[in-house]
């Protein structure tokens, strides 16, 4: 199932496969989308939904699931949920549901913009005596921290257990209401349920495909969860062929968030030290951050956090001066992208670096984000044209209409050259963790250097200018661990003698031990007294000895393919892998074998001694379990890590050991994905007072209007999107010719019913507005769009590319000049896939 | 040696265009000119070609374009029938090749493996191979004062290589090998789509112009992608044309003798 995902068009290359699996093994795919899109056309079926019901129509999968005759008949079903999720174990007898509330959880605060989920949390049994009195190390602080385990009713039973709050939660999201809301023909709905129940069980799983069309909601988060909690009561998470592919927006997006370019992030998802939190010495960051999930594998937290560290600063991290945190930045808030421009038009940014990003275009709201470059005292853009970011201050549709004269704009822009992939060595990491090196083919012409060339000598520099300096502050530059000079070899055929080594960069985030600088085999090796290094630790493993680049490997089998490079972690494609056989370590069925419980095998402990019984996978599949824990271990009560998992519990990042069917922590908009209007929304919501998700994140500043929910003004849906012959902002495709005269401008899909009611023609032009602003775009009439029927009333949908700038060989209006700053409470993405509009026939005139 | 092809299998073609670049680039082929256009402030040409006809901007196959990708939307208003095909065109190197025999100075041949490629040096730009082509193939470029189509990438297949289309195809849909192979392909496939109830599905080109080394399988017929159901190349018109010529003469005669007898009658009747 395709939802929330155009893949065919926007992951051209990995859409191959979801073909293959139907031309050559008869997989039906099916995609839910409010467009018939090129996907669309390649799949078996397309189920037609309104923009931003998904989670009506996932939780009316949940709950036809749940009460299916096969669900409560095949006895697979419920050995997997009742053991692998957290489906038996019991809440807090004081949270109160979204049905008891209409639309709230309990624990709102009064001024309705936080929860508190102190009522979300799991009954317990009283917490252990602690192993040790004396604590001496990060580990013996945790193990006097251990909780009581989670109480549970493996019956199911309980009104408190999760399942029966799940079940109560979904129980009116029935065929019909997702008719209603959805504006779904029932028996679509229907035909989607059945294939997914029929395609699921012991020998079949099914798999969901989902993109940006989930992420970019104020409920983003909640999407991508509720299709978690469809895969866990499906039993399809941790088995071959089952799980949620989460297709990343462009190459190495992935390896971007591993390797942490997001504001609140350190590499391999450590939290950044945070002024917010109890975060103030570094033994308060360990504990806030590893408590809570100690009895996971994160319960090796001060492993990771001292190797990184020590990676920042090197020999100058001692345990005495606690590895160098104090000096660490802290974040004092939400910093990323929208409130960052938010804080730039305030005047609290100064200076801004551009790589790889062209916000003038991309950025929601984009005339908003434009005038805020103007507020900055200097600016770097690099790239390879002149994008519209660079060039804002003298060309701009506020420059041309003289809202803004370029006079008047103080920002210094320096335009630096970038260069291209192949002009550079490198991995990438893909969407399913999979890292590849790539090679470098060619010198970058003239001036062009690639961003870690520049990264780097800027690095450099900044340690030249600071060496004199005897101000403590300076301590963090002055003492950074900065040391990627290239051995001759990996230059010699090159003209650019000083572009940093590739192959150390990798060596650092892999991580070695500190005094003799061996690479580390495994994450299992890093050390919590300063004697490992590592950047991240996820990525430990790709570089297991000297000189040998696991990312480099290409040996493909017909299957997993272990020897094609490195998967992280561990090499580990099927995360939570453990779920693949049953109870007793058994595989599922021989169809569906990966991992499982070899009673017989004989493994070497590192004491020389023989034991026997071994988790095995013949492919080759890195084990995402302990090897030696027995299906049959039963976790020590009062230890950490994999001391506390038992040999039932696959989900060893959670800290039960259970995937979660409901969250009982880490996320701010409450436990169980529900329905909510985006923020923007023609219609009342149809299944609560609440109308949109109570705490989404909101800007009300001048220059970010928001329409009113059914605005007689704005009463048009719009979602913006890509297209195959465009990438992102257009920055590495309009300048092209091939690619601009394949999609030379800005098009609107739009139905002909809507078309005729407006008197808008096919390949005219027409325009569309918003508060925010309004553009121009030809008109292409397609029934490939549709009205949608809502509780009885029609409601019109219309999509907008959002590919072209004023700049390049295809150039049209900046559709991001009609979007707004609104987004998820969790991760703060925008809202780019709904919102409202009004349409009108002809040109704009005027403003864009 | 066998003929080098290329299936083309419809079935499974996304319409990502992939192809179209590839072969540009390729072949160093560069936008087509009557695709851009000046703009005031900006030193390079912008592009201003867009069409309204779903997503096929470039519309057909030119001296600049030698690979086309078609968008054929099929709604009823209900959207209970709902299709939308793609399918990729180029030459189609048709063993009884129009072209090749309406070039007067031989500037258009075959080499030994198959291919119909058009000899720039040779080429005198007379275009007597542009109405012989029943595909609309074969385009006149002013710039060169010479006719250029695809050469199944002549260089690259006499060097081992497959075509720079099937190279860049990420879903497999443009396949390229030897033409015997192929066909055993698309008939395994025609074969396979039939029992997935695709009735209408066919292979086109096994027949037509005396077998095209470049084939398709359609899922409906040729028409519906654009394509002649029974192209006719100048030199069977040949044997028509003769044909007609003399049915022709027949006709004049009798015409003439009825005239003349008519004249005759009126004479007699003043």
């Amino acid at each position: 199932m395709i939802m929330g995902s155009n893949m065919a068009e926007c992951h051209p290359v990995a859409f191959r496969w979801p073909l293959k699996a139907k031309t050559d093994h008869g997989a039906v795919l099916m995609h839910v989308d409010p467009r018939f899109t090129r996907t669309s056309a390649m799949c078996d079926l397309h189920v037609p939904i309104r923009a931003a019901t998904d989670i009506t129509f996932l939780g009316g999968l949940i709950s036809y699931v749940i009460h299916s005759k096969r669900w409560n008949t095949d006895p697979f079903f419920k050995e997997y949920v009742v053991n692998y999720t957290n489906a038996a174990t019991l809440v807090n007898p004081d949270f109160k549901d979204t049905e008891d509330l209409n639309g709230l959880f309990s624990g709102l605060s009064e001024d309705g913009k936080a929860y508190s989920p102190a009522t979300w949390t799991y009954q317990r049994h009283p917490a252990p005596a602690p192993p040790v009195t004396e604590p001496k190390t990060f580990t013996d602080m945790l193990l006097q921290r251990v909780p009581g385990r989670p109480k549970a009713d493996p019956s199911l039973k309980d009104p408190h257990c999760v399942f029966q709050i799940l079940k109560r939660h979904y129980q009116r999201y029935t065929p019909e209401m997702v008719e209603k809301v959805c504006g779904c023909p029932k028996e679509k709905f229907v035909k989607v349920a059945e294939t997914l129940l029929n395609n699921s069980g012991r020998d079949k799983t099914s798999n969901i495909v989902y993109a940006v069309g989930w992420t970019q909601h104020t409920v983003g988060v909640q999407i991508i969860r509720c299709a978690g909690l469809l895969q866990e009561l499906l039993g399809n998470i941790g088995r071959p062929g089952g799980g949620i592919l989460a297709l990343r927006g462009h190459a190495t997006i992935q390896g971007s968030t591993d390797i942490a370019t997001l504001y609140h992030s350190l590499p391999g998802y450590l939290n950044m030290p945070d002024a917010r939190k109890n975060h103030d010495t570094f033994k308060d960051f360990i504990l806030t951050e590893s408590v809570p999930l100690m009895t996971s594998y994160w319960g090796n937290y001060p492993k990771f956090a001292v190797s990184y560290f020590k990676a920042q600063w090197g020999g100058a991290a001692t345990k005495e001066n606690d590895y160098g945190y104090d000096y660490h930045p802290k974040i004092t808030g939400d910093h990323s992208h929208l409130p960052m421009f938010v804080d730039m038009m305030n005047g609290r940014i100064k200076g801004f670096f551009v790589m790889g990003q062209n916000p003038a275009v991309g950025g929601q709201n984009a005339r908003y984000q434009r005038k805020a470059l103007a507020k900055l005292d200097w600016m770097v853009v690099r790239d390879y044209f002149e994008t519209e970011t660079a060039a804002f201050w003298r060309n701009s549709p506020e420059v041309k209409e003289g809202e803004v004269k370029p006079a008047d704009i103080k920002t210094e822009v320096f335009f630096l050259p970038a260069a291209m992939v192949s002009e550079m060595e490198g991995s990438f990491t893909n969407t399913q963790r999979l890292i590849q090196q790539h090679e470098k083919a060619a010198d970058p012409p003239d001036d062009a250097r690639s961003d870690i060339w520049f990264t780097y000598q800027l690095g450099k520099s900044l340690k030249k200018m600071y060496s004199t300096s005897s101000h403590d502050r300076d301590w963090p530059i002055k003492n950074l661990f900065w040391d990627y000079e290239p051995d001759a070899s990996e230059v010699a055929t090159f003209r650019i003698k000083d572009e940093p080594s590739a192959y150390k960069l990798l060596k650092e985030i892999n991580g070695y031990t500190w005094d003799d600088k061996k690479p580390l085999p495994t994450f299992a090796n890093l050390k919590e007294d300063g004697s490992t290094v590592c950047g991240a630790w996820i990525y430990t493993g790709v570089i297991p000895e000297e000189g040998v680049n696991k990312a480099r490997s290409r040996k493909a089998d017909e299957w997993i393919s272990p020897g094609w490079g490195f998967s992280w972690p561990a090499n580990r494609h099927i995360m939570y892998n453990r779920a693949s056989a049953d109870l007793q370590g058994r595989p599922w069925s021989e169809k569906k074998k990966l991992v499982y419980w070899d009673p017989k095998k004989e493994v070497k402990t590192p004491d020389g001694k023989v034991t026997r019984g071994s988790w095995v996978a013949p492919s080759g599949e890195g084990i995402d379990f302990l090897p030696t824990k027995a299906p049959s271990f039963r976790g020590k009560d009062n230890g950490i890590a994999f001391d506390w998992l038992s040999g039932n519990d696959p989900f060893i990042m959670r800290p039960d050991g259970k995937a979660w069917l409901f969250a009982p922590a880490g996320l701010v908009d409450g436990p169980l994905p529900t329905h909510y209007e985006p923020y923007e929304s023609p219609v009342a919501n149809p299944l609560y007072k609440q109308q949109s998700n109570p705490v989404a994140k909101t800007w009300k500043v001048p220059g970010n209007p928001y329409h009113k929910v059914a605005d007689p003004d704005f009463p048009i849906i719009v979602s913006t999107y890509r297209l195959t012959e465009h990438h992102l902002s257009g920055v590495m495709t309009r300048w092209l010719p091939w690619l601009a005269e394949l999609m030379p401008e800005l098009f609107c899909e739009i139905s002909p019913e809507l078309a005729a009611e407006k008197g808008i023609k096919n390949a005219e032009y027409m325009t569309i507005e918003t508060a925010r602003g309004k553009v121009q775009a030809r008109a292409m009439v397609t029934r490939r769009m549709r009205p949608f029927t809502v509780d009885g009333k029609t409601v019109h949908e219309i999509g907008l590319p959002w590919h072209w700038g004023w700049q390049g060989r295809a150039q049209s209006d900046v559709v991001n000049n009609l979007s707004v700053l609104v987004a998820d409470p969790n991760v703060t993405i925008h809202e780019g896939k709904v919102f409202t509009c009004n349409v009108r026939a002809g040109k704009r005139g005027g403003a864009a | 040696m066998n003929a080098k092809g290329m299936f083309v299998d419809t079935s499974i073609c996304t319409g990502c265009k992939a192809c179209q670049v590839a072969c540009k680039e390729w072949n160093g082929l560069s936008g087509e000119p009557s695709h851009f256009a000046k703009k005031a402030g900006y030193p390079y040409r912008v592009a201003n070609n867009f069409s309204g006809r779903s997503y096929d901007n470039t519309q057909n196959l030119s001296a600049t374009d030698w690979r086309h990708v078609r968008f054929i939307e099929q709604f009823n208003a209900d959207r209970s029938e709902a299709r939308w095909l793609f399918a990729s065109d180029s030459c189609k190197h048709c063993n009884n090749a129009g072209c090749l025999n309406a070039c007067p100075v031989q500037a258009i041949v075959r080499t030994d493996l198959g291919n119909v490629f058009v000899k720039q040096e040779v080429c005198i730009g007379c275009k007597y191979c542009i109405p012989a082509c029943p595909y609309g193939v074969i385009s006149f470029d002013q710039r060169t004062g010479t006719v250029h189509k695809c050469t199944l990438c002549n260089d690259r297949i006499h060097n081992g290589l497959g075509t720079a289309c099937a190279k860049a195809c990420p879903t497999g849909s443009i396949a390229f090998g030897d033409v015997p192979d192929l066909k055993m392909r698309a008939d395994a496939r025609l074969v396979q789509l039939k029992k997935l109830g695709y009735e209408k599905a066919n292979i086109y080109g096994y027949d037509e112009a005396g077998g095209l080394n470049v084939f398709y399988l359609f899922l409906d017929k040729p028409e519906v992608y654009g394509q002649p159901e029974k192209p006719v190349v100048p030199q069977d018109r040949l044997h028509i044309s003769s044909g007609v010529t003399v049915a022709a003469a027949i006709a004049v005669a009798v015409g003439a003798a009825i005239a003349f007898r008519e004249r005759g009658e009126k004479k007699d009747k003043p």
